[in-house]
């Protein structure tokens, strides 16, 4: 292979990987500038949603092989009831956990989102197992040849999937009166209250949001890879870092953080070696704290000046 | 009109409003005066529901509102512009205008707002009132002069047709020119027939606008009456007006 083609497979590689993490970025913004929380049982909601898909679209056996389902659902209809039914747990965690809270200092409610995250990864191991999952890829067929790079049919759904869903969710925020009372809560919540915007109405819609978001991520790449009950923490994770890069709370800094944390795990992995994947997210996480804390593209006046971070 | 009857607030254990008791009726504007920390915001935030009464009771045309949350307060016509204008920087001046509809186009406040059109006749009335906020339709409301700002801000509170206007320090931080424009729209609002609270810094001139005034000192209503009896009062004109005592 040479270097210019390598060049283009590994950058292919990284804006598959890397929509993944600006979607689950996505997520994040979207709760944080509502709310000022930073949820980290984010990841969970790619899980869930992909195990949720799954159980729906194949033979499944559950809470340790006590409980067969089967449901064959056709693939569509199944992704689209991982998505609800992760869009219900994560209104679910809100109305259950945070709103409760509401009195509590923002700190409190990310540290009840933590906790969260344990009870949903531990609910998972009990009903999944700890067996990987997977998708079979949603248009089988040859992979596009791209100047001689490979691009998998499931990469060109990744890829679509996040560009639709990006568009939607722009149109969404910006031409909707809803859209635009939750850029309102961000922007100034007090003022919004005294508009008669309820802001826990307003906190509920982002967790529904967020989670359908995340829910999407999950189930569009478990065909590329496997699902395990536990890799809820690291696609956290990778999507807190992707969103700090892009300043936490802009949707646009989210999406390019995620794809440009995708492009150099990427080439980190082609050319450093795949053991330093992990590491390079933190490595970059760590340089954009220390440098430029509020990240590179920061909205000024926003939730993060609120929430002291 | 809306009564205040022997209402209290208070912060922890700091009390804010001790026993404040007024009344207002459409088409007039009432100035509360007082010093910083008399309690004159702390008592449109009681109105508003944003800082609950501890007791006493506020009744809007016989209903109470005392315990209302903010919104439902909001929806009953009770739109504060809040102290230091509070415009949405991150949004255009047009959608700023838009939310303060909000609680008309959800069908929660009168009258409903239906379609596009009616929200559109609504935003030209307000652009009519301050031609400079039509210029700046586009822009977002952040890049926009502190005056403008406050133009926008009473602006957005008139979207929801109130029937109360509570306003907090409009002419806050502004230049001595605009704050003569200010008050003058302020006057023009008479004719919208709502009740408003004007809150102020600048006793001079709330007086001069107001019909009535009430003097706020340590969370108490100390004095009370007609604007004009007000600023001619030795012990006003000495403490609020700045004119030394004979």
């Amino acid at each position: 292979m040479s270097l210019q083609t390598e060049i283009i497979q590994f950058l292919l590689a990284g804006i598959t990987v890397g929509s993944i993490y600006a979607l689950i970025a996505l997520g994040f913004v979207t709760i944080y500038n509502v709310t000022g929380i930073i949820n980290f049982a984010q990841g969970e909601f790619a899980v869930y949603g992909a195990f949720i898909a799954i159980t729906a679209f194949q033979k499944s056996r559950l809470l340790s092989g006590n409980w067969q389902v089967a449901l064959e659902w056709p693939l569509p209809a199944a992704a689209l009831v991982g998505v609800v039914i992760t869009t219900l747990v994560g209104i679910l965690l809100y109305r259950l956990a945070i709103q409760p809270a509401r009195r509590a200092s923002i700190l409190s409610m990310i540290i009840i989102t933590i906790g969260a995250a344990f009870v949903m990864r531990g609910a998972a191991l009990l009903l999944w197992g700890t067996d990987p999952y997977r998708l079979p890829v949603f248009t089988p067929g040859p992979p596009l040849k791209i100047f001689g790079a490979i691009l998998t049919r499931q990469s060109v759904w990744v890829i679509a999937v996040t560009a639709v869903l990006l568009v939607i969710l722009y149109w969404f925020f910006n031409r909707t009166l809803t859209g635009k009372t939750l850029q309102a809560c961000a922007d100034n919540p007090k003022a919004a209250q005294l508009m008669g915007i309820s802001p826990q109405r307003m906190a509920l819609l982002a967790f529904g949001i967020s989670s359908a978001v995340t829910a999407i991520a999950g189930i569009v790449i478990v065909p590329s890879t496997f699902m395990t009950y536990d890799r809820g923490l690291t696609l956290s994770l990778k999507g807190f870092v992707a969103a700090i890069v892009g300043g936490l709370s802009n949707p646009a800094g989210a999406v390019l953080g995620g794809i440009s944390l995708g492009v150099l795990e990427s080439f980190g992995a082609g050319y450093l070696s795949s053991g330093y994947k992990d590491a390079i997210s933190f490595i970059v996480l760590f340089i954009v704290l220390a440098v430029r804390l509020g990240g590179f593209l920061r909205r000024r006046g926003s939730a993060g000046e609120r929430a002291g971070l | 009109m809306l009564e205040i009857k022997n209402v209290s607030t208070s912060y922890g254990h700091v009390e804010a409003l001790r026993g404040v008791s007024m009344a207002a009726h459409p088409g007039e504007i009432v100035s509360l005066i007082g010093a910083n920390g008399a309690g004159k915001t702390t008592l449109l935030n009681t109105i508003s529901g944003m800082t609950p009464a501890r007791s006493g009771q506020i009744l809007l045309n016989g209903v109470e509102i005392t315990r209302l949350s903010p919104e439902k307060i909001v929806n009953l016509g009770v739109c504060q512009v809040p102290e230091r204008r509070q415009v949405f920087a991150t949004l255009s001046v047009r959608d700023n205008l838009t939310l303060g509809a909000y609680t008309r186009m959800r069908g929660r406040g009168e009258p409903p707002i239906k379609d596009r059109k009616t929200l559109h006749l609504d935003i030209e009335t307000i652009y009519a009132m301050f031609p400079i906020l039509k210029q700046r339709e586009k822009q977002l409301a952040g890049t926009l002069s502190g005056g403008e700002q406050q133009m926008l801000a009473i602006g957005r509170s008139l979207m929801g047709r109130p029937k109360v206007l509570l306003l907090d320090e409009p002419s806050l931080g502004l230049a001595p020119l605009i704050v003569r424009d200010i008050f003058e729209i302020i006057n023009c609002l008479r004719e919208i027939d709502t009740i408003i609270l004007l809150v102020e810094q600048n006793a001079r001139a709330a007086l001069r606008v107001a019909d009535r005034g009430y003097v706020l000192e340590t969370g108490r209503i100390v004095m009370a009456g007609p604007a004009a009896d007000l600023a001619a009062d030795p012990a006003i004109q000495q403490a609020y007006l700045g004119k030394q005592g004979r």
